[in-house]
């Protein structure tokens, strides 16, 4: 078990360490992305912009306007919520290297409640052109997003989270920008997840498995651009398809799979995630459950399309 | 510019002036031909900007991707076609692409794109942004031991942005002395006077109160101007903000200080009685 967030420091310092012409900033939540680790490491290219997440990504425009490669913090309801104007109008439409690592995304804030969760940042973050979005489902995948979110042209969100989160991957891991993951073939179903339900999906295949049901099991971990290719070939493949995520089931992973799915290849979907709801306080581990967002919801989302 | 920095001040004014009204006669040559755009803020800023763009500013069309060159961040995005104008002028894009101002073959948008149009530092559009894009463009210079200055022109009404006031912050706090903000007080916005949709007095309190410098001057003497943005540039220590006194649409005696000509374009018969007025060089000391 390991934070995607504990990627942050790790990679950052690294990567300017190889020299790259990094420059962070954040929105005095240095301390909860870690970028404080960074800022001793790299007291120059670090800026903690104070509780400003609209001039924090001003500040980062003007940086990447003058050839800097920016990672802007704090958390993702403001980074992208507050900020959205700041990156549409700016960031993404002209196509600057602001890469987005804020930390607590989705519902795995946990206690600090529907004010400090996130269930539309993807949503917010799709309808950008320019923007391309990452959603790690565990430390080693969110280590290589970060590195290529440095290496990518233009605007990056990669799909930070709070809490420690199970390993899916090992530390031979490599992203490939864009493909979506085969992690468990199968033939009856295909489970599409992404972030923490990656695990969940895979837990509800070992589920139905034992009731004879083979599902394929997907981690979309690039939203934007989707892999269509993969999505649809699995789909065309199982005939059924399950979405599962922690964000609004509006916009967000399964918004997407079912526009790529009912243009190409209409097939049955049921996607688990926020039904169009706020969050609220708990600790992380009864939310989901609260929320539907569980392996068991995915098999019997599953089941009922069999 | 070595050019103008050998001419006497007497000369320099007139030179100025002229370039001045150069400006002022594209700007509503473009708006009126595109039947769209914002007259009056393009007006108002065009003595401040004649003199960034041709004294006082060290950039050159031959290279405007330089990374040492001296940074213009139109906060006030509206008043894009005074910044066009000084481009063409200044031989970044061709005079004659003046003519397609927000037209679908043109790449003078409505708002500057820095992606389309070369000598467009950055992208703006939605007010209050550019004070923070210019400190990035300042911290970006710091880091990499570069000597560029970074001038950002902001709107009076643009000011009512809270963002104006974190960048403000954010650039006290970290001492950007190459920073020198430019507001274009003309004391007018969409919905009438800035004073009563919503007052942004006492400007010059506020800004001292957040740490500036704050110089005043009348925002179309460009001798003024000029002594302020060196003043500007000799700070240390701290970010520089000039306020700016200037009036809307400045220079078309029908279309001055009336909120109406914020973002209407002059009509044929408009447009003509105005170039007639914007023919001949102002009088020497107004």
């Amino acid at each position: 078990m390991k934070a995607t967030r504990e990627a942050i420091p790790a990679v950052l310092t690294e990567l300017a360490k190889g020299g790259a012409d990094i420059v962070a900033l954040d929105a005095d939540l240095a301390k909860s992305t870690g970028l404080d680790k960074f800022a001793a490491a790299f007291p120059d290219r670090f800026f903690d912009c104070g509780v400003a997440e609209q001039n924090m990504i001003g500040t980062a425009n003007g940086l990447a306007a003058a050839g800097k490669t920016v990672f802007v913090g704090g958390f993702t309801v403001f980074t992208v919520g507050r900020a959205w104007d700041q990156l549409r109008n700016v960031t993404c439409y002209a196509n600057l290297n602001v890469k987005i690592c804020s930390s607590h995304a989705g519902i795995s804030v946990g206690e600090d409640g529907a004010t400090h969760q996130t269930f539309e940042d993807i949503a917010l973050l799709r309808m950008l052109p320019t923007m391309k979005i990452l959603v790690p489902a565990d430390y080693w995948q969110a280590a290589e997003m970060l590195r290529a979110a440095a290496a990518l042209d233009g605007p990056v969100f990669v799909r930070i989270g709070r809490p420690k989160v199970p390993f899916v991957y090992d530390e031979s891991y490599k992203f490939e920008f864009g493909q979506a993951e085969v992690l468990r073939p199968g033939a009856d179903v295909t489970l599409i997840g992404c972030g923490v339900t990656v695990k969940m999906a895979l837990d509800a295949a070992t589920e139905l498995a034992e009731d004879g049901i083979h599902a394929e099991v997907i981690n979309a971990a690039t939203i934007k651009p989707l892999d269509e290719d993969t999505i649809i070939a699995s789909a065309a493949k199982t005939g059924r398809v399950v979405t599962a995520e922690e964000h609004s089931v509006i916009g967000g992973l399964g918004g997407a799979v079912a526009e790529v799915l009912s243009e190409n290849l209409p097939t049955p979907l049921r996607r688990v995630g926020l039904a169009d709801r706020y969050g609220k306080s708990a600790p992380y581990e009864e939310l989901f459950p609260f929320f539907g967002i569980t392996a068991e919801e995915i098999a019997a989302a599953a089941r009922e399309m069999l | 510019m070595a050019t103008t920095d050998e001419l006497s001040r007497s000369d320099l004014k007139r030179y100025l002036e002229e370039r001045a009204l150069t400006l002022r006669r594209h700007c509503l040559e473009m708006i009126g031909r595109a039947r769209s755009g914002h007259p009056g803020g393009s007006l108002s800023a065009a003595d401040i900007v004649a003199v960034l763009y041709f004294h006082h500013m060290h950039q050159s069309h031959k290279n405007p991707r330089d990374p040492d060159r001296d940074r213009f961040v139109l906060s006030k995005g509206h008043a894009a076609p005074v910044l066009y104008a000084a481009l063409a002028e200044n031989g970044y894009i061709p005079l004659r692409d003046l003519q397609g101002l927000r037209q679908l073959d043109s790449k003078l948008e409505g708002h500057p794109d820095m992606n389309k149009v070369p000598g467009v530092d950055i992208t703006s559009g939605s007010l209050g942004q550019g004070l923070s894009a210019a400190n990035g463009m300042a911290l970006a210079g710091r880091i990499d031991g570069r000597d560029y200055r970074v001038y950002v022109l902001i709107g009076d009404g643009e000011s009512q942005e809270g963002m104006i006031w974190e960048a403000a912050m954010f650039g006290a706090h970290h001492k950007l002395d190459r920073v020198t903000a430019i507001v274009d007080y003309n004391n007018l916005q969409i919905d009438g006077h800035v004073s009563d949709i919503i007052e942004v007095q006492p400007l010059k309190d506020k800004w001292r109160a957040f740490g500036w410098h704050v110089l005043e001057v009348d925002g179309h003497d460009v001798i003024a101007i000029e002594d302020a943005l060196k003043e500007a540039d000799m700070m240390h220590g701290k970010p520089t903000v000039i306020l700016a006194r200037t009036v809307k649409c400045k220079g078309v005696s029908f279309m001055e200080n009336k909120a109406d000509w914020h973002g209407k374009a002059p009509n044929d018969d408009e447009l003509r009685r105005a170039l007639e007025e914007l023919s001949c060089v102002p009088e020497v000391g107004a």
